[in-house]
């Protein structure tokens, strides 16, 4: 009998914060002390708190270790797994309670409290490398459901029942756009499942495909037999190689197995998924130029009409879902369309999965049903923001999403209410920013990433963003006029009408929401010429208090410019043994090295 | 290729082995493995209640742990048995051959072996 299963991330985060190597020094620890037959070492897919990694789960007890390190290794082997003394020291902060004894369980933590896991449910739980380990947890009973007990019709009923909506960002009713498909002609289709996650801070496809790659390649097939598919390609950027590896290792089992191919459970039912790898284009997340580019184009987009459900890959009607739309399909199906429809608000059900990062306590993975209030992300799952700034707005939805600032803070997350405000759930990064952030300045950030990644088969997008950012940079640089800020939002419309495909007709919408909440920071910058967070840096200083500073010229040493001297008359500060010093603006880089060295906490920016 | 039924089966065979990930075990055998506890002869007996579990099939439904000291060193080896609704029973002084006999006895027949816990020997 295995006693005890020690989990250990195997996600990106996790990985590359040494969880490899722990789990090589446990293998050696465990074998040396005897215990290797009893205790069981799994590697698993993201549990969420990547700040924190790398992360291990000692079960039965579910004890959280975070921050662990090969040295520990040896002390957790001897200590708990031989003679079941919990190590302390180890255990992730929030999972400890007031004294000792009271140690929280997981599911108790502010962090897993409130997130309820679909799309997740198997990250951190099982093995994303043994298929044995998914069906284990009911995974594959679901494409045996469909395909011997319902219609493709009734399949597209339960979907269309669930409510669930495109996870990818537009949020097209899922079981919709599986009809449009569905409803042409018998012939050749195809499924697609769209794995190229290009948001700046997006992380929750790769999570998903690193920790449970079979409930992806489950729906996959689900969707083929509803819409009369018997091919599938998943779409996959080749800078994720946990995900690559871990897709191929679960679609040659699922082969193995019968899963895949021809005549699945003697149905009469085929269907078979092949990877392409994506070369990193951002536009090649979209739908028609994602389609041109597995048919070995250049990634650029197409107009549509024709759809690609009448007119897709290879000219055949198509069907192309995101990573999260799918691994919510095989729970629609076992548990019901009523389950699913009972999470959530009215026009968006179920829960989504969200990024979390910037300036965030608890930087990871988090899924939480829809409605849920952005406090109750930050503040709660979150942990609030560090170094007890003040939260100034979140930014959802990537280079197409926009800002919600603190006054909206209470709005519950779900599709409609996101585009009210003007921002967007997009597939899930949620960036936290704080009163150190100046929003032109991320506005100009999304800017020149969309002016990097615009294809250029288009002009308002190709040109139109340079331009955009072209007014961003001349408002940051202090030679903004007031007219700029009218130039700007009439730009951002003319690019949004005008584009061809997604990217550029969402491109200005970083723009757009921070005029919209924050005007008054572009008019600081154009007007007043300062940059209120002190960001920009031609619209501010670095000066030094000469009541705080001693004259110990630390800063002066470090300063890589010589641009701090003592000032002018040499005069001393009462209560001072040495003249203050002052820094020349003329010859300062604005590095920022001085303000990091003092002691005194005598320099400031203006 | 697979039939349902053999999904079936392989599902039901794994269900055991990653159900210790849930925290949803019925029952929990807890060996006291501190110092005093391993003197005492404590490993051998979780030996032998790992053996036995796994025998009778409980895997998916009894887990076996270990904790630290419990403060009565003297009655070392101990065994708690903690069953969902029920009061919690401590085995003292335990031996492997007691440890099999309250695996049949207490977690497959779900009488508690009397004479070899707290207070009572």
């Amino acid at each position: 009998m295995i006693r005890s299963h020690v989990l250990i991330c195997g996600g990106t985060g996790c990985t590359s914060s040494g969880s490899v190597k722990i789990r090589e020094a446990m293998e050696r620890e465990l074998t040396a002390q005897g215990l290797s037959d009893e205790i069981k070492i799994v590697q698993t897919g993201c549990f969420g708190l990547c700040a924190n990694g790398p992360i291990m789960i000692v079960y039965p007890e579910g004890t959280f270790y975070s921050h662990v390190k090969v040295e520990d290794v040896p002390e957790i082997v001897s200590e708990h797994l031989l003679k079941g003394r919990v190590v302390e020291r180890l255990v992730h902060h929030e999972a400890t309670g007031d004294n000792e004894k009271a140690a929280v369980p997981l599911s108790e933590t502010k962090f897993y409290k409130k997130q309820h896991r679909v799309a997740l449910r198997n990250c951190g739980v099982i093995n994303p490398e043994n298929i044995d380990e998914y069906i284990g947890t009911d995974g594959y009973q679901a494409l045996g459901k469909v395909l011997t007990e319902m219609t493709p019709q009734q399949v597209i009923d339960e979907i269309k029942k669930s409510g669930l909506r495109g996870r990818g960002g537009g949020g097209f009713p899922t079981g919709v756009k599986w009809q449009f498909a569905a409803d042409q002609p018998k012939g050749k289709k195809y499924v697609i499942c769209n794995a190229d996650e290009g948001d700046p801070g997006a992380f929750m496809d790769r999570s998903v495909l690193e920790g449970d790659p079979h409930a992806v390649i489950e729906a996959m097939a689900i969707a083929g037999y509803a819409v009369g598919a018997d091919e599938g390609y998943i779409y996959v950027r080749a800078e994720y190689p946990i995900a690559v590896k871990r897709l191929e290792i679960a679609i040659g089992q699922a082969r193995e197995y019968g899963l895949l191919g021809k005549d699945i459970f003697g149905t009469g039912f085929n269907f078979d998924i092949t990877l392409r790898l994506g070369a990193g284009a951002f536009v090649c997340g979209e739908e028609t130029a994602l389609l041109t580019s597995i048919e070995g184009h250049r990634g650029e987009p197409r107009p549509r009409p024709p759809f690609p459900a009448v007119k897709g890959l290879f000219g055949k009607p198509t069907m192309n879902n995101n990573v999260e739309t799918y691994a919510n399909v095989p729970q629609i199906i076992l548990k019901g369309a009523d389950w699913f429809a009972s999470m959530g608000t009215e026009k968006s059900k179920g829960t989504k999965v969200f990024a979390l990062g910037g300036k965030i306590t608890n930087t990871g993975l988090v899924e939480i049903p829809m409605g849920t209030t952005l406090r109750e992300i930050i503040e709660e799952i979150g942990g609030g923001v560090p170094n007890g700034k003040k939260f100034k707005a979140a930014q959802t939805g990537g280079p197409s999403g926009g800002c919600i600032p603190a006054s909206l803070i209470d709005t519950p997350i779900d599709y409609d209410n996101l585009i009210a405000i003007g921002s967007m759930m997009g597939s899930g990064g949620l960036i936290v920013m704080d009163e150190d952030n100046c929003m032109v300045d991320i506005a100009k950030f999304f800017l020149e990433f969309t002016v990097d990644e615009s294809c250029g088969k288009c002009t308002p997008c190709r040109v139109g963003t340079v331009r955009l950012l072209e007014l961003l940079e001349k408002i940051t640089n202090g030679q903004g006029e007031l007219e700029d800020i009218d130039k700007l939002e009439e730009l951002c419309n003319y690019i949004k009408a005008g584009s061809l495909c997604g990217l550029g007709q969402t491109a200005p919408n970083p723009v757009l929401s921070t005029l919209r909440y924050f005007r008054d920071e572009y008019i600081a910058h154009v007007v007043d010429k300062k940059c209120p967070a002190h960001v920009c840096k031609n619209l501010m200083q670095y000066k030094i208090d000469p009541s705080k500073c001693v004259g110990c010229k630390m800063c002066a040493k470090g300063c890589p410019a010589n641009a701090i001297n003592v000032n002018a008359s040499g005069e001393v500060k009462e209560g001072k043994k040495l003249p203050y010093l002052v820094i020349d603006p003329k010859a300062c880089v604005k590095c920022g090295a001085c303000i990091a060295t003092c002691k005194f906490k005598a320099i400031y920016k203006d | 290729m697979k039939t349902l039924e053999e999904l079936a089966a392989i599902r039901d065979r794994m269900k055991n082995k990653v159900a210790i990930r849930e925290g949803t075990n019925e029952t929990r055998i807890v060996v006291g493995m501190a110092t005093c506890g391993i003197a005492a002869g404590a490993r051998p007996v979780l030996n032998a209640l790992v053996e036995e579990v796994d025998k009778a099939g409980l895997t998916g439904t009894v887990s076996v742990s270990q904790t630290g000291c419990i403060g009565m060193c003297r009655l070392e080896p101990i065994v708690e048995v903690v069953r969902s609704g029920e009061e919690k029973v401590t085995y003292i002084k335990m031996t492997p051959e007691k440890a099999r006999e309250v695996v049949e006895k207490h977690i497959k027949g779900g009488k508690p072996v009397v004479e070899y816990t707290i207070g009572n020997n």
